[in-house]
């Protein structure tokens, strides 16, 4: 095959890589500050991960208990994150979520309400208050239509003054991005290919956005799509970026384990929130002896408490069932291996015998209607089987909190949304996710378009390092010699599901990084068949390698930390250690070489501190911080 | 674990008969394939195990594989479905099922077809327009009241209602003038909104949406994997007000017709639709072409031929209102399927020229 290579270029101010929530606002702001913007995305326009969300956004709006605020939210955060979380993302989070949620409003979006008319909020793990702004159990799919309205609305805007609605917003959908192109250390564009051609296109453009998402399609009981593929995380780490906390993934504590077609797809924590139950195969609500003493003051230890707080919530205790989803999602893997679990191999999830039929199918429909047509069960009727299920990473590109800049040896690439990391610490709460999308994605594209301003000369892309990207990424075309993406891919995913799944043990993953390392020299080899258009095979040939480096981190990041802390499980060292929760492992890359170094964590501000009780502190710090904190409360007395 | 249950169930993996289009924009034909398809399966797990085995470059479209978020689009046996929705329990256990792209858009390779039309139509409706002087946080709405548009925006963009309509499935003629059932509920939707400031949605969809141009057959309706009820709730109470307000459903048509220099619209209405109109419910279909514009020569014979613009055409007279003082037009209590046409059971279309009132701008040039 002769290589023809024909290549689109464009120039933009600003690029945004990804189309999800995140993706999406950075570019409405990006376009606001008056940049020329595009934004690419791998599947169609409206399909990215965001559209999968269900339970809902967090926001301190205070609308249904008006006594939540955004300490408390803050305070949730980092409990939830088990205090690693980088504090001064989470503060701007909790500060920030009310406006971007109600900015949304005047986009369009239309949340459920409450009776006297704002927006409603629902229960959900590891809130405190009811949080989460829904619509049903679609606020994704409510969110990334809303923001790609306000996108089109904005294209409108752009016809009537300049006659075209691509003049300063223009959509690159069903378009991969594969390499990150470099003047010295400022990103001078991007390089890709459309995947309905297999036709090269260059951005050329001095600032870029990543707004990937996740890496899930590592595991193969994975609630995410073929697009998580860590493409942003890869890239990031070829230009010159550090990632962080690689080692803490989330596995949702409930993904549908039957029928096995399905396996992986999410029931959404609201039925929990909502009244669910969960049960072992013998009838046992189990939870209750799964309380960590961390949690003992919020959860309650009776079945009749727990039953209480869903009418009364300030009298009683929460239910266990609504747990950080580490711990759930740990209690259900101990009922499993205890052999109490379900012939599919989860346990049950039970709604049916607690609420009426009708108020389930108004409250849950689409997991109803999800049910009903891929299960052929009756939510209201019979219990779900349900078992934990890869779903989100909170690792991700270290950026700097305030203006979502990449850390390391670039400058001109900034992350937002699931790409980025330190907002969630060791475990994101659900409903984190998509208030965290818009707050950070609008601060990343603000300061992408500033930075872009700022610059007194643009970037110019080198040629050779664009030569090296065609090839690089036609070659699998090539290549008639090696394996199929296919076998590789599914190489790939038995070993991070066997050795570095949800419990973790040194061992298996010292085995698992002498195979991350095999399966790094196959997948130098892979070949594709057929053309390139449209060709998924060549699609996932040139995704695995970013798939690969990304387990790499993770691995060695999980071999390293040896403690257990929110989505880091280690068998062999199953506490807490308050000496590592002062440490954030960064990686780098190092020619193909995935390096790691620890970092100290920022130090939370004194006010910020105050926020807490001593007695939680205690779980957490060393008592040499301790003493700090003491000496600091002294003081203000 | 999960083998267990289909071990107690008794229900081994089984080689299954697919037919699978494969193809590009240059033609392409049914492709043959014996699969080994597992209990609990759908039509999606199918095309993944093909692949992954022997056909490692078969395009398809998929994301979520939960009917979430519409990418997977497909005609199984003829009819439009969501692939990873579609269960092969369904199928009984000789049946051969066939899986071929979307027939009323562009082949761009195998199952993907080239659905931007569905997003220029996006652009084109107008956005949201925020009310003024709200601030944001100060929005109230009642529970009530956003519902009805909620229903329609639960929709996840499969664009099923998009390919069904027979208006465009294979009347390329039609796509221009034509918005289609998806942007048909998005204008619903605005004008049910509580807080939008325009109030000419409806308008709007009947003036350059090509409201008109739907006879309301509701197969949109019956393919939607949301269960919205695209004609009932959306595109019915649409026509309903439209015509409510102009009152005079000739003058309307009148003002409209040729509104582009095109075939008249009510062409599509009549005669040579319904065979187009349901999808087979069932059985291969044979090879299909992608060739789109199957021009009808009759109605743009029509079109061409010029009319009359000074005759006397006869007065219009208003149609019986209802107790309420609307158009009997509810398909709930009315006494025939589908919905009774807005201009009166006596109408019949196309309409003749000659009862046309319509003055066309360059007429002193005829
Ligand atoms: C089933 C499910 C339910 C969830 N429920 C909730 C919930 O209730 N509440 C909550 O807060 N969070 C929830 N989450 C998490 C949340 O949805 C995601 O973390 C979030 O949507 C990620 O958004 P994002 O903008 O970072 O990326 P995404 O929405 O995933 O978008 C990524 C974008 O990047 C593009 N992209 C990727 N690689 C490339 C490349 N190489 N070139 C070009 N484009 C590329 C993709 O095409 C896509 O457009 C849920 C997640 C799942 C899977
Ligand atoms: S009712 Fe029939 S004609 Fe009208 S939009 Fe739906 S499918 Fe098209
Ligand atoms: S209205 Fe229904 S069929 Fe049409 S695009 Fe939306 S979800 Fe699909
Ligand atoms: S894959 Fe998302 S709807 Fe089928």
């Amino acid at each position: 095959m002769t290589t023809t290579t024909r290549i689109e270029r464009h120039h933009y101010d600003v690029v945004v890589i990804g189309a999800g929530g995140a993706g999406l606002r950075a570019a409405i702001e990006a376009r606001l500050a008056g940049k020329k913007t595009a934004i690419i995305s791998k599947s169609l326009f409206g399909k990215a991960h965001t559209v999968m969300a269900e339970g809902g956004a967090a926001a301190a709006m205070g609308n249904v208990n008006s006594r939540d605020s955004w300490p408390v939210h803050f305070r949730d955060t980092m409990r939830g994150g088990k205090f690693l979380n980088n504090f001064r993302m989470a503060e701007l989070h909790a500060k920030e979520s009310p406006q971007r949620i109600w900015e949304l409003e005047t986009y369009g979006a239309l949340f459920d309400r409450t009776k006297d008319g704002r927006i409603s909020q629902r229960n959900f793990g590891g809130h405190e208050y009811p949080r989460l702004a829904h619509v049903g159990d679609r606020t994704g799919l409510e969110l990334i239509r809303t923001l790609q309205q306000k996108i089109v609305s904005l294209q409108q805007e752009d016809r009537r003054e300049h006659g075209s609605y691509d003049a300063r917003i223009r959509v690159f959908a069903e378009t991969t991005i594969t390499e990150l192109l470099l003047d010295g250390d400022r990103v001078a564009g991007a390089f890709g290919y459309y995947r309905e051609s297999g036709e090269f296109i260059l951005f050329e453009a001095p600032a870029v956005v990543l707004a990937t998402g996740g890496v899930g399609r590592s595991y193969k009981v994975t609630s995410n799509s073929w697009e998580y593929t860590g493409d942003g995380h890869a890239l990031a780490l070829r230009a010159g970026a550090t990632l962080i906390n690689m080692e803490f993934l989330q596995f949702h504590p409930t993904g549908m384990v039957w029928p096995p077609s399905v396996k992986g797809i999410l029931v959404t924590e609201s039925v929990r929130g909502d009244g669910g139950i969960l049960k072992n195969s013998e009838g046992k609500r189990f939870m209750f002896d799964y309380v960590p003493d961390v949690f003992r003051k919020q959860y309650a230890d009776s079945e009749a408490e727990a039953d209480r707080w869903y009418e009364d919530p300030d009298h009683n205790r929460r239910p266990p069932e609504l747990l950080p989803r580490d711990e759930v999602a740990r209690a259900i893997n101990s009922e499993v291996k205890a052999g109490r679990g379900t012939p599919a191999g989860g346990v049950y999830l039970d709604i049916a015998s607690r609420l009426p039929a009708e108020e389930i199918r108004r409250r849950l429909p689409s997991m109803y209607h999800q049910f009903k047509e891929l299960a052929d069960v009756d939510i209201t009727r019979e219990p779900m089987e349900v078992g934990p299920t890869c779903h989100y990473v909170m690792g991700g590109v270290e950026v700097d909190p305030d203006s979502g800049a990449a850390f390391g040896h670039v400058r001109g690439l900034f992350a937002a949304g699931e790409v980025s990391g330190g907002m969630h610490g060791s475990n994101r709460l659900g409903g984190n996710s998509l208030s965290d999308l818009l707050v950070f994605g609008k601060r990343a594209g603000g300061h992408a378009a500033s930075y872009a301003d700022g610059l007194a000369s643009r970037p110019q892309v080198p040629v050779p390092a664009v030569e090296t990207a065609v090839e690089t990424a036609l070659a699998p075309l090539q290549r008639d010699t090696g394996e199929s993406p296919y076998v590789l891919q599914q190489d790939l995913q038995a070993v991070m599901g066997e050795l570095v799944g949800i419990i973790r043990r040194e061992g298996e993953l010292v085995d698992a990084l002498a195979r991350l390392g095999e399966l790094r020299e196959r997948v130098a080899k892979v070949s594709a068949a057929g053309g390139r258009r449209y060709n998924p095979g060549w699609h996932l040939a040139l995704d695995l390698r970013n798939m690969l480096v990304v387990s790499e981190c993770t691995a060695k990041a999980a071999l390293e930390r040896r403690e257990s802390r929110g989505g880091h499980t280690r068998e062999d060292h199953p506490t807490m250690d308050p000496a590592w929760r002062r440490v954030n492992q960064v990686c780098s890359l190092e020619g193909d070489i995935v390096h790691l170094d620890r970092k100290p964590l920022p130090r939370m501000r004194p006010e910020l501190f105050a926020l807490f009780d001593r007695a939680e502190l205690a779980k957490y710090l060393t008592d040499e911080e301790l003493a700090e904190f003491d000496a600091l409360t002294e003081e203000e007395r | 674990m999960g083998t267990e249950k289909s071990q107690a169930a008794g229900a081994p993996a089984t080689k299954r008969q697919f037919r699978i289009w494969r193809g590009d924009e240059t033609g392409g034909d049914l492709k043959e394939y014996l699969v080994e398809v597992k209990e609990g399966e759908v039509v999606l797990d199918i095309i993944h195990r093909l692949q992954s085995t022997e056909a490692p470059d078969l395009a398809c479209r998929w994301n979520c594989k939960a009917g979430k978020c519409g990418s997977c689009s497909v005609e199984i046996n003829g009819k439009p479905k969501l692939a990873c929705m579609t269960r092969m329990s369904t199928f009984t256990a000789d049946e051969t099922i066939s899986v071929t792209p979307l027939r009323t858009f562009p082949i761009v390779r195998d199952l993907v077809t080239d659905v931007s039309f569905n997003y220029e139509k996006a652009r084109e409706t107008p956005a949201f327009a925020p009310p003024p002087g709200v601030t944001p946080g100060d929005y109230r709405m009642q529970q009530v009241d956003v519902e009805r548009s909620q229903e329609f925006r639960k929709c996840i963009e499969c664009f099923l209602c998009q390919t069904v309509c027979h208006v465009i499935r294979d009347h390329e003629e039609n796509k221009p003038a034509f918005a289609g059932p998806r942007y048909f509920i998005r204008a619903a939707e605005l004008d049910m909104h509580p807080l939008d400031a325009r109030d000419d949605r409806k308008e709007y969809a009947q003036a350059e949406q090509g409201l008109g141009y739907c006879n309301i057959t509701k197969c949109c309706t019956e393919v939607c994997p949301e269960h919205i009820k695209i004609t009932d709730n959306g595109i019915i109470p649409m026509k309903e007000r439209v015509v409510d307000r102009k009152y005079d459903p000739l003058v309307w048509l009148g003002n409209k017709i040729f509104r582009r220099g095109q075939v008249p619209q009510t062409s599509v209405t009549s005669e040579h639709s319904p065979g187009a109109v349901r999808a087979p419910a069932a059985g291969p279909p044979g090879f299909h072409s992608h060739a789109g514009a199957s021009h009808d020569p009759k109605a743009e014979a029509q079109a061409q031929a010029g009319v009359n613009w000074h005759r006397e055409v006869p007065k219009p007279t208003a149609p019986t209102l209802d107790e309420s003082g609307k158009l009997p037009l509810t398909e709930l209590t009315f006494d025939r399927p589908a919905a009774p046409s807005p201009f009166g059971e006596d109408v019949s279309f196309p309409l003749p020229p000659e009862h046309l009132n319509y003055a066309h701008p360059e007429q002193d040039k005829h």
